[in-house]
């Protein structure tokens, strides 16, 4: 056998180590986890590996899983829109700002990213819980008489979950704002519209690409998000990921919990191929 | 009354003084291009018309009513921008309405006018197309004529052309000049070529570090330069040393001119290459040895050393013979062609 290099097998010689860490790390424990969800579980027998769609049908039948799997994708797009409304701004005036100002506070706005997401949320648990410091700073100001409730609810979770998914929004957008020829907006100008009118028919429909890609990162994170829902959340208010981590290591029943996993990867891979597919048509000439 | 005012106009950033104290009128539909090199105020001037710049002190009328205070979204300038600026998700036809759009202009009005002003830049059945799909020049004609659909009260140009290769720009220039003077409007050409400012203007502002150095008709600048500044800017020209004898005459080497205005001493002649000759025998000239010669095909480029300085010179390519280095030739020029440059050293 030959093991010359020739242009017709050079593409595969040098993607080929890295195709194969990819298979084995990725694909492979994948394509497991997978075939997992499809195996028989039972209180005293153990995994039994039989095929069965009975996972797979509990997951699709039972309300308790519904429930789950809407909070997880409930509090996703909340936590996407959210960043949209507060990133995209943010993102405009940081693109504004004189370069000095811009690096500091790019450092301030990719810091959550630079904490351990564990001492992160336990810190916002502090923040948070009913005696925490937002509470009682409330309380001192007169504007609530009795604790708010953050902690084990989806508010507190999605408010953890905005901030340490933020920084990819802002990122994403600013990117697309640096692409932004630098007289387009002086060109609105002079034309006759107003900032507003700059703003809605100049500046957003060029960055749109950009908001895009930072909400299908930050949809897919916060959808599979664990540390925080965990933490914050708690027990009491599951979110997907929690869930097959129960099921796994709790319960032991590892098949539902692989079924659980493999329907949140599907869910989150169609969702955001599909909004993708849509926006690009949608504003193909942007995206060249 | 003059059509554009900029009355002491200056601005500064920080210490720099940017635009110092300018004084300019622009009458009705005259072309006037601010020329000058880089950081010598031009595009400050420009922003500052349009707005985009605040004014330290002095002011800008059109019309006579004053500019400063009007936002640069109701002041209504035509504006092309260097990088064009164009919207790259609008269509050709949408870039161009868009300024009627503002405007509220009625549908059927827009789309008439923003016909027009395709056929006007010679885009017609571009409409659908998008920028990015377009060559440069082509982004040229939809950004000139997104500027003039609007009926502007002045077009300001900020180096339109200078993202063009050589051939296409000097294409450019005739058609923008013939669009001008179709349209008639008053326009403002920022440019730091002196080619596109002589090739398209009525008047030019040459300007260094903020103020005004010289303003005229390009040939006019350019035989009778009023600085050392303004003669090595345009053209190529010579510096030449000169003695004034304070009576109106002028002696370089052995040749003596009569300059009325000349002063008593040391002093500095401007003179084009192409209006340095060869002296007949028996002439008086300015001895000068050939160092170098360079053809061009329509003529010849010389180099060579005077006792007034290092000069270049100018042959035809008629037939007759050219010097060759090292050769030494006498040179003569008409006093008619030489300006005299007030005191101070050659930049």
């Amino acid at each position: 056998m030959s093991l010359a290099v020739t242009e017709r097998n050079s593409p595969f010689l040098l993607t080929g180590p890295a195709l194969l860490v990819f298979l084995g790390l990725v694909i492979i424990p994948l394509g497991m986890t997978v075939l997992l969800s499809f195996y028989d579980w039972g209180q005293y027998k153990g995994i039994v590996p039989e095929f069965t769609l009975k996972n797979w049908v509990e997951v699709f039948t039972d309300s308790y899983f519904f429930e789950i799997f809407l909070r997880t994708f409930r509090i996703a797009i909340l936590v996407t829109l959210a960043s949209i409304l507060i990133g995209v701004p943010e993102a405009y005036i940081l693109n504004r700002m004189a370069p000095a100002w811009r690096s500091a506070f790019l450092l301030v706005v990719i810091g959550p990213l630079l904490v351990s997401v564990v001492a992160r949320t336990l810190g916002w648990a502090l923040l948070l819980g009913s005696t925490g410091l937002v509470n009682q700073g409330l309380i001192a100001l007169g504007l609530i008489t009795t604790p708010l409730e953050f902690m084990f609810t989806e508010t507190g979770v999605v408010i953890v979950l905005i901030h340490v998914l933020i920084p990819f929004m802002i990122l994403a957008v600013w990117a697309s704002l640096q692409r932004l020829d630098p007289q387009i907006e002086n060109a609105a100008l002079s034309l006759g519209a107003s900032r507003l009118t700059i703003w809605r028919r100049v500046i957003l429909p060029q960055i749109v690409p950009g908001i895009l890609s930072g909400s299908i990162i930050v949809f897919s994170l916060a959808a599979s998000a664990f540390a925080s829902p965990a933490i914050i959340g708690g027990r009491r208010l599951k979110v997907a990921a929690t869930l097959a981590y129960d099921e796994f290591l709790n319960t032991l029943n590892w098949p539902l919990g692989a079924a659980v996993a493999s329907l949140l990867l599907l869910a989150l891979v169609l969702i955001t191929v599909g909004s993708n597919r849509l926006i690009e048509r949608r504003y193909a000439q942007v995206f060249e | 009354m003059s059509h554009l005012v900029l009355d002491g106009l200056t601005k500064r950033f920080g210490g720099f003084t940017a635009v110092d104290a300018m004084n300019l009128s622009v009458e009705r539909g005259e072309f006037v291009s601010l020329l000058g090199p880089s950081g010598c105020g031009k595009t400050t001037t420009l922003q500052m018309i349009a707005g985009f710049v605040d004014v330290d002190r002095g002011g800008i009328r059109l019309d006579g009513a004053d500019l400063v205070s009007v936002a640069p979204n109701k002041r209504g300038l035509g504006i092309v921008f260097q990088s064009y600026a164009l919207f790259p998700h609008m269509t050709v036809a949408e870039n161009i309405a868009f300024g009627l759009e503002m405007r509220d202009v009625s549908k059927p009005d827009r789309d008439k006018r923003t016909l027009a002003a395709m056929e006007l830049v010679g885009l017609k059945g571009f409409a659908d197309r998008y920028p990015r799909r377009m060559s440069g020049g082509q982004q040229q004609r939809v950004a000139l004529a997104r500027a003039l659909v609007i009926k502007p009260a002045l077009l300001l140009l900020d180096e339109p052309l200078s993202n063009l290769d050589a051939k296409l720009r000097e294409e450019m220039q005739g058609e923008l000049r013939q669009i001008q003077r179709s349209v008639g409007t008053t326009t403002i050409l920022v440019t730091h070529d002196q080619h596109e400012a002589m090739a398209l203007s009525d008047r030019i502002v040459v300007m260094n570090q903020g103020r005004i150095e010289q303003i005229g008709a390009p040939d006019q600048v350019y035989d009778r330069p009023a600085s050392a500044f303004v003669a090595s800017f345009l053209g190529k020209t010579n510096v030449l040393a000169g003695t004034g004898d304070g009576q109106g005459s002028v002696a370089i080497g052995d040749l003596v001119l009569p300059l009325p205005g000349a002063g008593k001493g040391p002093l500095q002649l401007a003179v084009r290459p192409e209006r340095l000759s060869i002296a007949a025998a028996g002439e008086p000239g300015l001895e000068a040895r050939i160092l170098g010669r360079v053809f061009q095909g329509t003529h010849w480029l010389l180099s060579a050393q005077s006792a007034a300085g290092a000069l270049t010179l100018m042959r035809g390519n008629d037939g007759a013979a050219v010097p060759t280095e090292g050769e030494t030739v006498r040179l003569r020029f008409n006093a008619a062609d030489a300006a005299l440059l007030p005191g101070g050293a050659a930049p």
